[in-house]
């Protein structure tokens, strides 16, 4: 979603200097699954905020819906049934959606100027005027997050609420949330917040409880606190996400070679230049275009 | 709620059970996550589901539905065979050392005086003895073979752990796990909340299973505490409300009660419900039931009522029997009734027994439906395919349907599961040509009367008589039938120690119903919310959160039935000298400097009753104190027994197995005709419960498109080990059948729903969510209640909801 009042601190494949001005918090949103009782209460408020018209669907013989994240569900519960030990069933129940990378895979992968920007307090966006629907983002994405709309060709997520975020207000997920599952605000309090929440696992013997933040991509915007930090791949989540290598190479190794290609190119055609000569048009060639054209008409 | 929402914050242990608050109320249990965090308070569930709640407990236990008595009452064996009670408490606050009539027995599952004709019990041998001076005979050292505590720990030692498991299911270190973080609450510093709600209620023992958990409490000190008490959550916001009206069928406002058709004597009629203390320097607070119920008569019928005619006491209908759901329906499907209005209600969805409500509302001359919405009772003539395959040509049912406002489309109070009446405000105009009910209930009622006025009629007094003062009488304001409830002076109310002393003047609000008169001086719609709005205003529109003590009783908040105390038997939290037990979270004190209880808290005690004189804190019941032998006061036994639904897996009782008449309760509710709709294990070997989920409420939001897209469509739950049996995976479509009828929905096979095997044999659990119905914008589905039996709970005549069999098949076709 377009929306000036954050300042943009990078933007998809351009390299248009940065406002470095305003000195912005950093935010984050904590997601305390031990505290989620998956009410779904999140996904509503989303869609009510976001004025997302989502379709009724049908059940697939669970309680997820609908049945994965779309362009008009940007948020999503996920359930999972699962024993970490024997006869110790859990029902982990996990809020899905952006998790707002501080290394955005996305916003590295996307080859439309400014249509992923990250504000300078740590959201990733979409500007879905200048998307140019290839989907390199849902490639880039660790989390596989973003979906393209069959509607507009357009890829859609959560914005973390940018709108709301930007005059003050929590997103609309956290608003809602009944049990307090959900908390906003600066990264670093919420990372305070998080050891609090973890150091009460613990003692409920959750010993392997931990804060999911993932290093790989440099942090997240949205965290976890998990039970069973240890293994989040019971939540779904990824161990260790990084951004993929062919994005990588898209835009770490391979650009300074495909820059140093097209300069090249623009050196060969310099040098072309001053030994050739510019380009001309023979009269010969001019008179067979004028042929063509008179018979074509 | 003996306590109030905001009170769980202040539980060391929460105990769910007969409810998943989690998700039939993700707002409320916002306090039970409060109470975690900040009391490093422990959550249990027991449940036969792995329900939201318990995915967020400490500790998670495994029952059988409808074996819930058994669970608690292996409980109450446990508390009393490892000492594990509140001792003071106990001695000082309940009934234990009453000594009970000596003809009073139990032998072989029954209580003394079943008639087996009948299916009713003769009550009289179940009392206490009573001395020369009319007071119960006790024995304080509790050795007397006949008092309470010794006949109670009889009752319950037969309920072992073994027991237990072989009735519940519940793996035996499972059940002990439970039993001891319980036990740990029995300290006097330490507090246990039970959360309730449906799934003890309705069941044909549910109010049995709910005065067993009291009893727990009762024996842990936990009644009266803050972060305890008995919290029943009430579904819908105004539930609580309803009955505080009075709207059950055999209720008066303020839990009062109508008249049966033997009670012709008006003076008999006050004597029967004003009873005298049982012990001496007991308040037995009932003793002021004329001055409730002479007050509502003169808020009725105004200047009609008068002593002469005994305050219009004979314009009251005399109940012949309880006139509840069941029993209307089962007199509607009989041919007994010609009309009907259904006011916010739709019973073709939420009665059980789809083709027996069906049938009765087919028998109808016409049916007159109040709602917001398109119920599927306003369409139930109308044919939805396979959903709801009638054929209109054959029902002769004229249906009238009056659209109404919601809750959001007016001004008015909604009494919460606290007991709050909290004041709520109009935020949009209702759509087309709805009305708010007052107003459809106002046009009906003109009518009728001049009807009556100008034709006459058989007994057109009560209609006749009614007061009807609004100022536009069409209309009546929320605002003025509030300050009827409340009620006022109709002269100038006295000081009864001093009669120059004028407490209200002439036709001001009253300030509580310690100002209500006997005499006709005095009108008040319903006792209980007197004071909710007095001269200084609209007390329910408080929005004033400051919470002076820190324990969330925030007193400036809305207004809560009765006197705006929140925590009721709140003296029960002090020692008998009148200390708290755990001053950190103080709701009241004796303070014998002032000679007054005061604290964060409205004292639910007489204010100024020194500790000294021995006034017990159950100021409503004539003992002074609780009860755990329940006298003559519930229809099926004094004590709790477990017998088994009416619908069970088990062939017989295992506590009871040598005899049939104590298989099922012997004294619920059930109708001749319906006696052969019960199903047999042999065909329907399956326990089936139904239930709510998060997404949906009720049969109304499957007309909101939010909620229909996050739970679109209709299932039914299977553990994974029946799906095995059965070949049936997440899914696939599966019909279930019980005795009444069947649907169709799609499976969800779990983990979460596990098997037991009780008595040699594996008993499966198919869980059954009730949300769906043949109109809205959520995919179409079949009624739940198609498949549930039309039983009642012997005392509130409940159905049974919770606990039936059924079968299982998966079909091919795609729903």
């Amino acid at each position: 979603m377009a929306l000036q009042s954050l300042d943009i601190q990078a933007r998809s494949a351009t390299t248009t200097a940065v406002p470095g001005v305003r000195e912005t918090l950093d935010v984050a949103k904590l997601i305390d699954i031990s505290k989620c009782i998956g009410c779904k209460a999140c996904q509503v408020a989303c869609m009510q905020w976001n004025d997302l018209q989502g379709e009724i669907g049908h059940n697939h013989g669970d309680y997820q819906n609908p049945r994965d994240l779309n362009d008009t569900t940007w948020t999503l519960m996920r359930f999972y049934e699962v024993e970490p030990e024997p006869d110790r069933l859990e029902w982990l129940i996990r809020k899905d959606g952006c998790m707002h990378c501080a290394d955005p895979g996305c916003l590295a992968a996307c080859p439309a100027p400014g249509a992923i920007v990250r504000y300078s307090n740590g959201i990733v966006d979409f500007h879905q005027e200048h998307c140019i629907g290839c989907g390199y983002c849902i490639t880039g994405c660790p989390f596989d997050i973003p979906r393209l709309s069959k509607k507009d060709e357009k890829a859609y997520k959560c914005t973390l609420c940018s709108d709301r975020v930007a005059v003050g207000l929590a997103p609309a997920c956290v608003k809602t949330c009944p049990t307090g599952a959900i908390t906003f605000g600066g990264k670093d309090e919420m990372i305070r917040h998080a050891e609090t929440r973890v150091a009460d696992l613990r003692e409920r013997g959750f010993v392997k409880a931990g804060l999911y933040d993932p290093p790989g991509v440099g942090g997240t915007h949205v965290m976890y606190v998990l039970q069973h930090a240890d293994r989040p791949e019971l939540y779904g989540l990824p161990k260790d996400p990084t951004i993929s290598p062919l994005v990588e190479l898209w835009k770490g190794a391979a650009k300074p070679l495909a820059i140093a290609t097209m300069a090249l190119v623009g050196l060969a055609s310099l040098f072309h230049y001053v030994t050739k000569g510019p380009n001309a048009v023979s009269r010969e060639i001019e008179k067979e275009t004028e042929h063509e054209e008179e018979e074509q008409a | 709620m003996t306590n109030h929402w905001v009170d769980i914050k202040n539980a060391d242990l929460v105990l769910i059970m007969g409810g998943n608050a989690a998700e039939a109320h993700p707002c409320g249990f916002k306090w039970v996550t409060e109470a975690k965090a900040h009391r490093k308070a422990r959550l249990v569930v027991v449940d036969p589901r792995f329900t939201r709640s318990a995915a967020v407990a400490d500790y998670y236990a495994p029952i059988r539905a409808g074996s819930d008595i058994a669970f608690l009452a292996g409980l109450i064996n446990y508390l009393l065979s490892h000492d594990r009670i509140h001792h003071e408490y106990v001695r000082n606050y309940t009934d234990f050392s009453f000594l009970v009539k000596t003809d009073f027995a139990f032998e072989d599952g029954l209580y003394s005086g079943y008639d087996a004709e009948t299916h009713k019990y003769d009550r009289s041998t179940w009392g206490y003895q009573l001395g020369e001076d009319g007071y119960v005979v006790t024995d304080p050292t509790l050795q007397d073979p006949r008092c309470v505590y010794q006949l109670m720990k009889a009752h319950y030692a037969r309920y072992t752990p073994e027991m237990v498991e072989g009735i519940c299911g519940t793996p035996r270190d499972a059940f002990l796990k439970v039993c001891e973080m319980i036990a740990e609450t029995s300290a006097p510093d330490r507090a246990m909340t039970i959360m309730y709600a449906l799934g003890w209620t309705q069941h044909s023992q549910g109010s049995q299973i709910i005065r067993t958990g009291a009893m727990v409490q009762l024996l842990l000190g936990n009644i009266g505490k803050p972060g305890g008490g008995m919290n029943a959550l009430r579904g819908h916001s105004n539930i609580q409300g309803l009955t505080d009206l009075g709207l059950l069928s055999n209720l008066l406002p303020g839990y009062m009660t109508l008249p049966g058709e033997k009670e012709q004597d008006f003076t008999a009629y006050l004597e029967k419900r004003s009873p005298k203390p049982l012990r001496p320097g007991q308040m037995s607070y009932w003793q002021n039931y004329p001055k409730f119920f002479v007050s509502t008569m003169k808020a009725w019928f105004g200047d009609a009522a008068t002593a002469d005619n005994d305050w219009g006491y004979h314009w009251l209908p005399k109940l012949d029997k309880t006139h509840d759901i069941l029993q209307v329906f089962e007199d509607m499907n009989a041919g007994r009734m010609n009309g009907y209005i259904c006011q916010g209600f739709n019973p073709l969805a939420s009665a059980p027994c789809k083709i027996k409500v069906s049938g009765a509302l087919s028998k109808l001359k016409y049916l007159v439906v109040i709602d917001p919405l398109a119920t599927e009772t306003s369409e139930f003539w109308q044919n939805h395919g396979e959903y709801n395959a009638v054929d209109p040509t054959r029902i002769a049912t004229e249906v009238f349907r009056l659209p109404s406002t919601c809750f959001a489309e007016e001004d008015g109070s909604l009494v919460n599961s606290g007991r709050w009446l909290q004041w709520h405000w109009k935020a949009a105009n209702p759509p087309g040509e709805a009305r708010n009910d007052q107003e459809i209930i106002a046009g009906i009622f003109l009518k009728l009367r001049e009807l009556y006025r100008t034709d006459g009629g058989a007994f057109p007094d009560p209609i006749l008589n009614l007061a009807w003062r609004y100022k536009q009488p069409h209309s009546p304001a929320p605002d003025e039938l509030a300050r009827e409830f409340s009620g006022r002076a109709l002269a100038d109310v006295t000081d009864p120690k001093d009669a120059t002393k004028v407490l209200v003047k002439k036709g001001e609000q009253l300030n509580g119903f310690a100002e209500l008169r006997d005499d006709g001086s005095t009108a008040c719609g319903c006792w209980i919310f007197a004071g909710a709005w007095s001269e200084k205003g609209n007390l329910m529109a408080r929005r004033d959160n400051s919470d002076p003590y820190g324990i969330g009783q925030t007193l400036d908040w809305a207004f809560a039935w009765p006197a705006n105390r929140r925590v009721l038997y709140n003296r029960a939290s002090c020692d008998p000298a009148g200390k708290p037990y755990d001053p950190s979270r103080m709701l009241v004190a004796w303070d014998g400097l002032s000679g007054r209880w005061s604290g964060s808290d409205i004292p639910d005690f007489k204010a100024d009753s020194n500790p000294a004189d021995g006034m017990g804190p159950f100021i409503m019941n004539p003992e002074g104190v609780a009860r755990f032998f329940a006298r003559d006061m519930m229809a099926d036994g004094p004590f709790p027994e477990h017998y088994e639904p009416l619908e069970s897996p088990l062939a017989k009782n295992p506590m009871h197995p040598d005899n049939p008449l104590a298989r099922s309760n012997p004294a619920a509710r059930v109708f001749e005709g319906d006696r052969e709709n019960f199903g047999k294990p042999d065909r329907f070997p399956y326990v089936a419960t139904t239930y709510r989920l998060t997404e949906h409420f009720h049969y109304w939001t499957k007309h909101c498109r939010s909620n229909a897209v996050v739970q679109p469509e209709q299932f039914v739950e299977i553990g994974e080990a029946l799906g095995a049996e059965l070949g049936i995976r997440s899914g696939d479509p599966v019909r279930v059948r019980s005795q009444r009828g069947f649907i169709v929905a799609v499976a969800v096979v779990t983990k979460r729903l596990r098997s037991f095997v009780l008595d040699g044999q594996p008993v499966h659990t198919v869980g059954i969510p009730i949300h769906w119905g043949f109109t809205g914008v959520a995919r179409n589905g079949y009624l739940a209640n198609t498949l549930t039996p039309f039983v009642g709970d012997a005392n509130t005549q409940t159905p049974e909801f919770k606990s039936f069999l059924v079968n299982v098949e998966k079909i091919q076709r795609v729903v």
